[in-house]
């Protein structure tokens, strides 16, 4: 597609590699030809890239979509997902999730972004549920003190929580920031 | 939706306030110096053919790209000075310094050069910087700006070898210039000055006339102020055969780039060869306005850009 018609979120292919226009800049001298400034991100592993380009020149527009995916398990350094519509499987490496890895539970139904064929990233929701597989029992003076400690959630990650979350619980974590919210059930 | 709009348009009324007393003060300026305002169509069936300025089609005719072919008509009449606030529309143009409709304050001087109508717009700015009580610094984007005449000039041919490490009046390469306008030689002017950018290559005439002495120069200046650009004058060319080929090597880029056929302007090549020797100058008002206003995009002086119609 044409340069002039790139706006800021169009999403562009620049040697295979997937990016989001970040921000678009506009500059002209009255007489001359049209300079776009791109910022970028990479959305295979979301570095920034500034590129510069001038009115005439042709850009290929990245073929991106979000599919409503299942997460169904990791195999080696592979996170493997499904189709709730087509049944299809799709793998994302475990490298380019990052640390959405922490929040993916299976069975868990994500937005998937797809680059043509491919799993690119996946979308997590601000707020999941996560059980707690481990953690310390607290002493009563620890309760008191209101020391947090140090939990194993079902995904491997470790979170920082309040003293009287026990093992079995269920906690809200904020994915932004992966820090707990609060505990949802707790073991009867 | 409407509540943002109303926000906006109540937060606007200062900026437009200035805006106002812009207008005012500069006709005031023009006025005092024996200028005639004038009102040339917005629509017209034939506009310059400019390789990189898009015009916007209305019906079988064109929206005004710039007020010059019809003020020059004026002159060619006999009318020595004239100036006009014109709207002008360039398809495409989105950007924070830029709107696809905005206002050209452009005015022309028999018997004057593209020297003569930087003086003007020198004493025009500092005029308009009194009038509103700034003196002679304004603050721009967190920077001051020092308006004390005069400002400083430098060639296009200095400006570059300094800022991008090329000659382009040796080595002409208009798409390399303009990339390298943008993105090194204005970055690379002292934001605490003014500056006069002058003396283009031959091959960015567009309707400036040569230098007699010195043929690879045009007679154009532009005037750039706290990173905009602000305004661009000529000696106005008067050969009314270099013009006619100058179209036509425009209208031929036009044609091979985009497809777009063109007409040669051909009222405005019979007033030519009445043309008096004259210098023109177009600047934009919307940047001027926002250089008052210390606004860092054209939506914060301009009521509804194009994105809110």
């Amino acid at each position: 597609m044409d340069i002039a018609d790139i706006h800021k979120n169009s999403k562009l292919l620049l040697d295979g590699v997937p990016y989001n226009v970040v921000e678009a800049d506009f500059m002209k001298p009255g007489k001359g030809r049209a300079i776009y400034r791109l910022r970028l991100k990479n959305l295979f592993d979301g570095s920034a890239l500034d590129r510069t380009f001038h009115s005439g020149e042709k850009v290929d527009e990245a073929n991106i979509r979000a599919e409503e995916k299942q997460y169904l398990y990791k195999d080696g350094d592979y996170y493997i997902f499904m189709s709730t519509d087509t049944f299809e499987q799709s793998f994302i490496a475990e490298e380019q999730l990052g640390d959405k890895k922490s929040f993916l539970k299976d069975g868990d139904v994500v937005n998937v972004l797809m680059l043509d064929d491919r799993a690119i990233d996946v979308t997590i929701n601000t707020f999941v549920e996560l059980k707690v597989v481990k953690t310390e029992v607290s002493s009563r003076s620890d309760t008191i003190t209101a020391q947090n400690k140090q939990a194993v959630l079902e995904t491997g990650y470790i979170i920082n929580v309040p003293p009287f979350i026990k093992e079995d619980d269920i906690l809200k974590v904020d994915t932004r920031t992966g820090t707990y919210v609060e505990r949802v059930t707790t073991k009867k | 939706m409407a509540d943002a709009e109303y926000r906006r348009l109540a937060h606007l009324k200062p900026n437009l306030e200035r805006r106002a007393l812009i207008y005012q003060f500069t006709r005031a300026f023009f006025r005092g110096r024996g200028f005639l305002e004038v009102e040339t169509p917005v629509r017209m069936p034939e506009v310059a053919p400019e390789q990189h300025i898009t015009p916007l089609a209305s019906e079988d005719w064109f929206l005004s790209t710039s007020p010059e072919l019809h003020m020059k008509r004026v002159l060619a009449a006999g009318y020595d000075k004239i100036f006009q606030f014109s709207h002008c529309f360039r398809k495409g143009e989105q950007g924070r310094g830029h709107n696809p409709e905005f206002t050209m304050l452009e005015w022309y001087r028999s018997r004057a050069n593209y020297q003569q109508m930087i003086h003007d717009t020198e004493q025009l700015i500092v005029t308009l910087a009194n009038e509103l009580q700034f003196g002679h610094h304004i603050q721009y984007q967190n920077q001051d700006v020092d308006l004390t005449l005069p400002w400083p000039r430098v060639t296009v041919r200095n400006a570059f070898r300094y800022a991008a490490g090329w000659d382009p009046l040796a080595e002409p390469d208009p798409e390399r210039f303009d990339i390298d306008l943008v993105t090194k030689v204005i970055p690379s002017f002292p934001p605490c000055r003014p500056i006069v950018l002058l003396d283009y290559p031959a091959v960015l005439a567009s309707l400036a006339c040569l230098k007699p002495s010195e043929p690879v120069v045009a007679e154009r200046a532009e005037v750039f102020i706290g990173g905009l650009e602000l305004a661009n004058a000529y000696s106005e060319l008067r050969d009314q055969r270099e013009q006619v080929r100058r179209f036509r090597e425009e209208i031929r880029q036009i044609q091979r780039e985009t497809g777009r056929a063109m007409v040669i302007p051909r009222k405005f090549l019979k007033a030519l060869v009445r043309l008096p020797e004259c210098g023109g100058i177009a600047l934009g008002i919307d940047r001027l306005v926002m250089l008052f206003c210390d606004a860092g995009s054209i939506d914060e002086v301009m009521l509804f850009t194009v994105d809110r119609i």
